[in-house]
């Protein structure tokens, strides 16, 4: 027998591991996540090009790609986990992992790695897809569009474990999922740049949680964004982060409903 | 802590546990085990075994009173206590799609000092399932794959609820010789069964929990010597219970007669039965249905959820 002892590194790998294994049996998530990030954009660019966008300053690129990596985080990253932490808590995986070594938030993040290594990916080649089918040219701020893929992949992880709080089956996973998905998907300016909608609807969209990822992203493209706006975002990205590790710290359910 | 072999692995002193709808499942019970002993907690459904031992293996803070396992506060300390346990929770836990083998690996990555996986499979005799999803196991084969995975880091301490539910009869004895096993070499093991013949067998010591609180506690021979021994008999054609010898003579302390069929109580079994047998035997009748049988643990655990049911402030009796 080793007197190896366990790191929180080694234990979250052990965890991701088993979850990798996992994410590849399970067919319907694994379509979720890999197909409609990637099909989506591509259903939406004719809608796109209908826009007027010449004159907020845009083009089909800098409204395609900050759009593709918002569908990525929600669908492969958001809504996946959902579904992972919820299916986990049901069969008290989530219970048996805590009566172990791993520290609470270990479970979640080991639990979550598959899904934020398959996310970052994916955004990773559509930012490289987009930019060469679409004429994007090279991003001129690239750290801020490096930025606001990590803070968009934390605040996804984060508001999935907040969804799962409040979700009883993976079933009914399809249903609490929504409100995130509709919110960011109309609201965030992943189908609708903010630039295009009224100054006031636009200012209440800002504070939304994916809103900042997908300014970063833009503006880490286009190089429009000044530094207040970059701060700005940046820091309405960490608040909406803090507030879901507290919620999620009060309300996560480590246990099915009896 | 100083290992000389006397001291309390496990102790609860006060242990109050109240759920958020003001239930009190747990009402201020007070035990401890020593190294390498055996303890069971028995109880009906619903008696506050698994609410008891969730607070002992860290998952809950207790309302109030304290817990200690190997010297320190599982739910606080939970990084000095967690390496030293192992844990066998009343059900279940893990993923159905995976594969023996593929959970097997994925906890020893999370146990410190992990034996080899196949060699935890072997102990629990589960080697030719290791290729098997873990959806595919019968009830009883998951039983026991929880077993290695408790067993994977060597624990000092085990935590096992209800281990043997499920399994069939061969399955049980197998666990109940693990168990021994562990336990003389050295881990202390705390039980929780609704098994009493489990308890009976494998428990050094056992506390016999009612509502939240503990009826009776001591080693399975004192827990059953608060009960009395039973006969059992059928009252022969025109005898009636006045026609037996005066039953406080026979050292009879009490008895029910349900129409022809009747039951002593007596703490003095062989002078009862003595007296009995003598009684029919210069009567010249036969006792149909005989049966003559000292106190077992069931009768106990029977005797004792009666008796706290009807007296509402319960005896508590503690042994240190």
């Amino acid at each position: 027998m080793s007197t190896a002892v366990t790191t929180p590194v080694g234990r979250m790998a052990a965890l991701a591991r088993a979850e990798m294994v996992l994410f590849g049996r399970s067919k319907g998530t694994l379509v979720a996540a890999l197909f409609v990030p990637l099909t989506l954009p591509f259903a939406m660019r004719s809608a796109v090009e209908e826009l007027d966008l010449k004159d907020a300053g845009l083009s089909v690129g800098l409204v395609m790609l900050p759009a593709a990596i918002g569908f990525s985080l929600l669908f492969a990253v958001y809504s996946s986990l959902v579904s992972v932490f919820t299916a986990r808590r049901e069969e008290l995986v989530l219970k048996r992992l805590r009566t172990g070594e791993l520290r609470d938030a270990e479970v979640l993040a080991g639990a979550a790695l598959p899904a934020v290594v398959t996310g970052f990916v994916q955004c990773v080649l559509l930012a490289v897809g987009c930019t060469v089918l679409l004429d994007l040219g090279a991003p001129s701020a690239p750290h801020l569009a490096v930025l606001g893929l990590l803070l968009g992949l934390s605040a996804s992880v984060t508001l999935a474990a907040l969804t799962a709080s409040f979700t009883r089956t993976v079933e009914s996973a399809q249903v609490t999922t929504l409100p995130v998905l509709m919110i960011t998907m109309l609201g965030s300016g992943v189908i609708v740049p903010l630039e295009l909608l009224p100054d006031r609807l636009a200012s209440a969209c800002e504070l939304l949680p994916l809103t900042p990822v997908i300014t970063l992203v833009r503006g880490g493209w286009s190089g429009d964004l000044s530094g207040t706006e970059a701060l700005t975002a940046i820091a309405t990205a960490v608040a909406w982060t803090v507030v879901a590790v507290f919620a999620v710290r009060r309300w996560f359910r480590w246990e099915p409903r009896r | 802590m100083e290992n000389n072999g006397h001291e309390h692995v496990i102790e609860v002193t006060d242990l109050r546990r109240v759920y958020g709808g003001g239930f009190e499942a747990v009402g201020g019970i007070s035990f401890s085990a020593r190294r390498g002993e055996v303890f069971a907690l028995l109880g009906t459904n619903g008696a506050g075994k698994t609410s008891t031992v969730e607070v002992l293996e860290g998952l809950a803070s207790p309302t109030s009173g304290t817990v200690r396992v190997l010297g320190h506060d599982p739910y606080t300390e939970r990084a000095a206590v967690r390496p030293r346990t192992g844990v066998m929770l009343q059900e279940g836990g893990f993923p159905s799609e995976l594969t023996v083998a593929e959970t097997t690996r994925m906890w020893a990555g999370c146990v410190s000092g992990a034996r080899p996986g196949h060699e935890a499979l072997a102990l629990v005799g589960m080697t030719g399932k290791a290729d098997v999803r873990v959806k595919q196991l019968s009830g009883g084969e998951r039983r026991r794959l929880d077993l290695a995975l408790a067993l994977l880091g060597g624990p000092e301490v085990l935590f096992l609820d209800e281990p043997t539910t499920g399994l069939d009869a061969e399955g049980r004895r197998d666990t109940w010789d693990l168990v021994r096993a562990l336990r003389d070499g050295g881990t202390t093991v705390l039980l929780t069964t609704h098994y009493l013949e489990e308890a009976e067998s494998l428990a050094d010591r056992l506390a016999i929990l009612h509502e939240g609180r503990i009826a009776v506690t001591g080693t399975p021979a004192e827990v059953t010597a608060t009960q009395p021994s039973r006969i059992t008999f059928e009252l022969p054609e025109n005898f009636f219970v006045g026609d037996l010898p005066p039953l406080d003579q026979l050292g009879v302390s009490g008895h029910e007669v349900d129409g022809r069929v009747v039951r002593l109580r007596t703490r003095e079994l062989q002078r009862a039965a003595t007296g009995l047998l003598v009684w029919a035997e210069r009567a010249g009748v036969e006792l149909h249905r005989l049966d003559v049988r000292s106190a077992s643990l069931e009768e106990a655990f029977l005797g004792i959820a009666r008796e706290v049911s009807e007296k509402p402030a319960p005896v508590q009796e503690r042994v240190a």
